[in-house]
């Protein structure tokens, strides 16, 4: 791997697309033919300068964009177990079913009747989604995980508002949640509660019960929770705040490590948010788009967002606030992110009901094995009494104390060794974390050759220390300057940079 | 099994370094009373072949040619670009946590950032949003946050900006307390009156302009931006980024340009798609990009001095300021601000300025053409961009749609629900795409559709 | 341990109190918090003749991994800010007690700065939570 990284960064072909530009240069062939005619539009609404845009020949475009790909890492090309974000393989055919030209024409706003194939798809979707989180109703119009928390929160909102129950004014996290869920309350107008996590991992029930109250709205929890284990007392939990008139939300970013064996409904929930990025294997593609369908129970039901798929025995359609008029409403111009739902239908569909407990199992099977085997090898870890689930935490405390090596120069260092890092300094409670999810699609030989390289680095650490806080060396950039980028801001090019 | 490598010899081996009996002995903190069985509601796996003829068949059918917009736009999408954006290098990647690792996604950004700001003419750019009405929300509570000298949270929201956006906006920001105040448009020019405005609306936090408007109108967009900057206003600009390579950029509108861009970037090399996923851009000035949303990029300088790029401004994010963060969102829209970006590398200005003024060029000819046929007239005497709204009399819009239908064509948007005033209306588009005997096609359906219906009637 | 002079007051959130006169006080933030912030990169201060009760969140320090609220250790009126450090936050890590002040405020209840540490009660505080 390093070796055709370095030949891209020696030869001189790394410059911004701007810098390969040249006045005159144009792709007619990409760009309609010229037409006669000027347009009918008054001067003063007219641009005056002309935009400045790349002018590149095609090639030179291809081969700028692909160079910059081959200087990232991505799941097809490196072990990629980023913690909490569930990095397993993207199945291609999910890429090219759900890029048939039949589904990539469809006009959102086309007559339902043009589109009853992807109609039917929308709707098998949300039926499975609710036979493997166990809710009464699912909508997949939000757009994103952080979406879906949107949607959750405000259903629990609206069905406050809707029983003229408007004192609760509070929602109760677990100081582990990820940041989303404290900025999602404060979006739908709550204060957050914060409630702390005890030493084994699991929720501090008796500040649980001493915070909740009329005032409690809800409560946002991941299960497994972030810290890579099993709430053992959630059906407990669940009690505790329904008896104090509160819901509860699951965030379900850590759905891969249950998925087809335990489902969030059983447990208690009133609401759930699913990352399909995550469990149903949609692309990251460098940061999105994702998609955040939300499930509910009996309770939520009227609230869920628009536009939802019905069937009426002949017809695939579109339920909107006509139809649900007690929903909170619409979240995208259109019902979401189609293209992303399409690919988890077909991954969804490849698995088929035996395919889904197979995903839990051999993500928790892959998560223990790789915790035993660097605990053999003298990592600690942060929760040294529990099972894994689909992930676990190690802690570099000890290191960067003895060694003043941190879990940031391990990550670094292991992106030489041609691995991914685990996800760093999250949850922030574990002090210089490692979060380790390695996914059900990496085999054997992979783990193995990860905590060998964690072994190495645990050993360069020890007699190397500086080497070590130096890398990576053989990657496209050594350490980047985070102080320089937010002081003297460049983000965006300027023709008087050279 | 799908998608999972281990052999038993594996699974054996990996059993014993744990000292667990079997697979299931690893779910023991579970309580057993939760476990399921079957999901029975979830069909038996089937293979890629079985997968692929069940896909075909339901992608299949005729393809009605399209003269519908009304925020999502067929654009001729060139070939190289989902080529490029499906390589695995950019489709398996994630955010760019680790900037060494992720120099590529990190890089086109930077640049999609640089060529927004350009095309917005504005100082700014975030990596994207999640879409255009979602982006317009955003764009309001950032208006909200910045706008230090008014204490309202009320936001001016014209009725020319897409009834979709406003739906979404009033969601996403109802339980913060900010409240929307329509703004009526004029009746006979489909757009808002400037002189129609209050001279002292008290305070309001900001005014959101469309442009081109839900009705393809061009609005008195300098007009505007000065009135709302006189009051202590911000102004937010939602445009379409196809126009901007013929029309004044948001950052010259008025004398001092608006403070905050956003819109829809589905033109630029998206496919529809059945509504998503698209991205929502947005822009704004250096003195308010604390307050912006959303991934930002910067370049700055690695260890041994060479040019890199690296996630900045990340102290306003959630993982970071939680429950303080400036929003919830914690992703871009990545691979599809992929596409986007070597879409405008691709056409550059001038291929941009040409699909903007064929465009408009085609919607003028196809107004004019339409307008011939009886019972067809044109709402607004107003300069448009790529769409504009028809008037239909004797017959109903939906009739009319669903006859055009069957004559092979997609006529419009229907407006009768969202503008009720206008009674039977249709919005028109016509992009790059269409030609001229596109055009006249739809002209003869909706002549014999029209003869039909209102002969049917009579 | 990082020092906090002795002349200075100290709220637990991690500001200092400098007395400039009767009634006026100059504030910053310790060298404790500046040292677990990190590299600051933006500081956003309160504006001059703005008005603030004790424990008002009155500035934000930002630095490339945190950005933290600073809360206002006495009630009373912005008289000055440190315009400085508009350009140059790093002054915040460099000189915390000296040129890198927040702001200065005109109090109006002297009584306030009874609930404020000394600098060994500062000092112990953090030694708590430090290992």
């Amino acid at each position: 791997m390093s070796n055709t990284m370095q030949s891209h960064i020696e030869n001189g072909q790394d410059g911004v697309i701007f810098e390969k530009s040249e006045p005159g240069r144009s792709n007619p062939c990409q760009a309609p033919r010229a037409v006669e005619g000027s347009p009918v539009i008054p001067a003063s609404l007219l641009r005056k300068t002309v935009p400045m845009l790349p002018e590149v020949s095609e090639m030179q475009a291809v081969r700028h964009f692909t160079r910059l790909s081959q200087k990232n890492f991505s799941i097809d090309t490196h072990f990629y177990p980023l913690g909490s974000c569930t990095m397993k393989y993207n199945p291609r055919a999910c890429n090219t079913l759900a890029m048939l030209p039949g589904f990539l024409n469809h006009h959102p706003l086309a007559p339902v009747e043009t589109g009853q194939g992807f109609m039917t798809c929308m709707y098998e979707l949300q039926e499975m989604l609710k036979e493997v989180t166990g809710m009464q109703a699912v909508s997949l119009t939000p757009m994103a995980g952080a979406q879906g928390e949107f949607a959750g929160m405000a259903m629990i909102r609206a069905y406050h508002d809707a029983r003229g129950d408007d004192a609760r004014c509070e929602v109760i996290c677990p100081d582990a949640a990820h940041g989303t869920n404290p900025a999602t309350a404060v979006m739908c107008g709550y204060k957050v509660k914060e409630i702390p996590t005890k030493a084994d991992g699991d929720i501090d029930i008796d500040a649980l019960k001493a915070a909740v109250g009329p005032q409690t709205a809800g409560i946002m929890l991941t299960n497994p929770s972030t810290v890579g284990v099993f709430e053992r007392r959630i059906t407990e939990i669940a009690k505790i705040v329904h008896d104090a008139g509160g819901l509860l939300y699951y965030d379900g970013a850590n759905l891969n490590a249950i998925l087809g064996k335990v489902r969030p409904g059983d447990m208690g929930f009133d609401v759930i948010h699913m990352n399909l990025h995550k469990t149903f294997s949609t692309p990251h593609g460098g940061g999105g788009p994702g998609a955040g369908p939300v499930g509910v129970s009996d309770r939520l039901l009227p609230f869920l967002p628009v536009p939802m798929v019905g069937f009426n025995g002949a017809q695939y359609h579109w339920l909107t606030k006509k139809e649900r008029p007690q929903s909170i409403g619409q979240l995208s111009a259109f019902g979401g992110n189609a293209g992303v739902l399409m690919r988890a239908y077909i991954y969804a569909r490849l698995l088929g009901r035996e395919g889904m407990p197979r995903v839990a199992e051999y993500s928790v099977l892959n998560a223990n094995y790789i915790m035993v085997e660097l605990q053999k090898r003298g990592f600690d870890l942060a929760f040294p009494s529990r099972r894994a689930t689909h992930e676990f935490i190690v802690t570099l405390k000890r290191q960067a104390k003895t060694l003043d090596v941190t879990a940031m120069d391990f990550a670094k260092r292991l992106l030489d060794y041609g691995y991914h890092a685990p996800t760093t300094y999250f949850p922030l409670l574990v002090p210089e974390c490692f979060l380790i999810e390695p996914t059900e699609t990496e085999d054997k030989a992979t783990l193995d050759g990860f905590i060998d390289a964690m072994a190495k680095i645990q050993h360069e650490a020890e007699t190397e220390a500086a080497m070590v806080k130096g890398a990576p060396y053989t990657l496209p950039s050594r350490r980047l300057d985070d102080v320089r980028a937010a002081r003297e801001l460049d983000i965006v090019w300027r023709d008087t940079e050279t | 099994m799908p998608f999972i490598p281990h052999t038993e010899t594996d699974v054996k081996q990996m059993l014993a370094s744990i000292g667990a009996s079997d697979i299931d002995a690893l779910f023991d903190e579970i309580p057993v009373e939760l476990r399921i069985g079957i999901l029975d509601q979830v069909p038996a796996g089937l293979n890629e072949m079985e997968m692929s003829r069940l896909m075909h068949a339901r992608a299949a059918g005729a393809q009605p040619l399209c003269f519908i917009g009304a925020g999502a736009y067929e654009h001729h999408i060139p070939a190289a670009i989902w080529e490029i954006v499906t390589r695995g290098e950019f489709y398996s990647a994630y955010t760019p946590y680790q900037a060494e690792a992720s120099q590529g996604t990190l890089q086109l950004i930077y640049e999609y950032q640089s060529m927004m700001a350009h095309l917005t003419a504005m100082e700014a750019s975030n990596a994207s949003l999640y879409d255009g009405a979602s982006g317009l929300a955003e764009a309001v509570l950032m208006a909200v946050r910045a706008n230090r000298k008014s204490k309202s949270k009320r936001i001016l929201m014209p009725a020319t900006v897409n009834p979709s956006y406003r739906r979404v906006v009033q969601t996403i920001v109802e339980n913060q307390g900010i409240t929307l105040e329509l703004i009526d448009y004029q009746h006979d020019a489909g757009c808002i009156d400037l002189a129609s405005l209050p001279v002292e609306p008290g305070d309001v936090a900001a005014l959101v302009i469309p442009q081109p408007n839900f009705f393809g109108v061009l609005e008195e967009v300098s007009g505007l931006t000065d009135w709302a900057h006189a009051r202590g206003m911000l102004v937010v600009a939602v445009v379409n980024p196809t126009s901007l390579a013929l029309l004044t950029p948001p950052g010259e509108w008025g004398e001092q340009g608006a403070d905050i861009v956003c819109g829809e970037g589905q033109p630029l090399g998206v496919p529809l798609a059945g509504g998503g996923p698209y991205f929502g851009f947005m822009c704004c000035n250096l003195n308010h990009v604390r307050q912006m949303p959303g991934r930002i990029v910067g370049r700055t300088v690695d260890a041994d001095g060479k040019p890199g790029f690296a996630l900045t401004l990340q102290a306003r994010e959630q993982h970071i300021r939680r429950s303080k963060a400036t929003s919830n969102i914690c992703t871009n829209q990545g691979l599809v601000v992929a596409a986007a970006t070597l879409y405008m590398t691709l056409l550059g200005a001038e291929g941009l300025a040409r699909v903007a003024t064929t465009s408009h060029l085609n919607t003028q000819q196809l107004s004019e053409q339409l307008t011939t046929i009886e019972g067809v007239e044109i709402a607004f005497a107003s300069p448009n961009f790529h769409e504009f709204v028809i008037k239909l009399s004797g017959v109903t819009s939906d009739a009319v749609l669903d006859a055009l239908l069957a004559e092979g064509v997609l006529g419009g948007f229907n407006l009768s629900a969202d503008y009720p005033a206008l009674g039977e209306a249709l919005l028109v588009c016509a992009t790059e795409t269409k030609t001229t005997a596109d055009i006249s096609a739809y002209r003869d359906a909706l002549s014999r559709v029209m003869q039909t219906l209102k002969g049917g009637a009579a | 341990m990082s020092n906090a002079p002795s002349h200075l007051k100290y709220a637990q959130s991690h500001e200092w109190v400098e007395v400039i006169d009767d009634d006026t006080y100059r504030i910053g933030i310790s060298d404790h918090a500046q040292a677990l912030l990190g590299d600051m990169v933006f500081i956003e201060l309160p504006e001059v003749g703005q008005a603030l009760n004790a424990h008002d969140e009155c500035a934000v320090v930002e630095s490339v991994k945190a950005a933290s609220d600073v809360y206002s250790p006495l009630s009373g009126e912005v008289v000055e800010i440190n315009e400085t450090l508009e350009d140059s936050p790093e002054l915040v890590n460099r000189d915390p007690y000296g040129d890198g002040w927040l702001f200065t405020i005109k109090a109006t209840d002297r009584s306030e700065l009874d609930e404020l540490l000394s600098a060994d009660g500062y000092i112990e505080l953090n030694s708590d939570s430090d290992d």
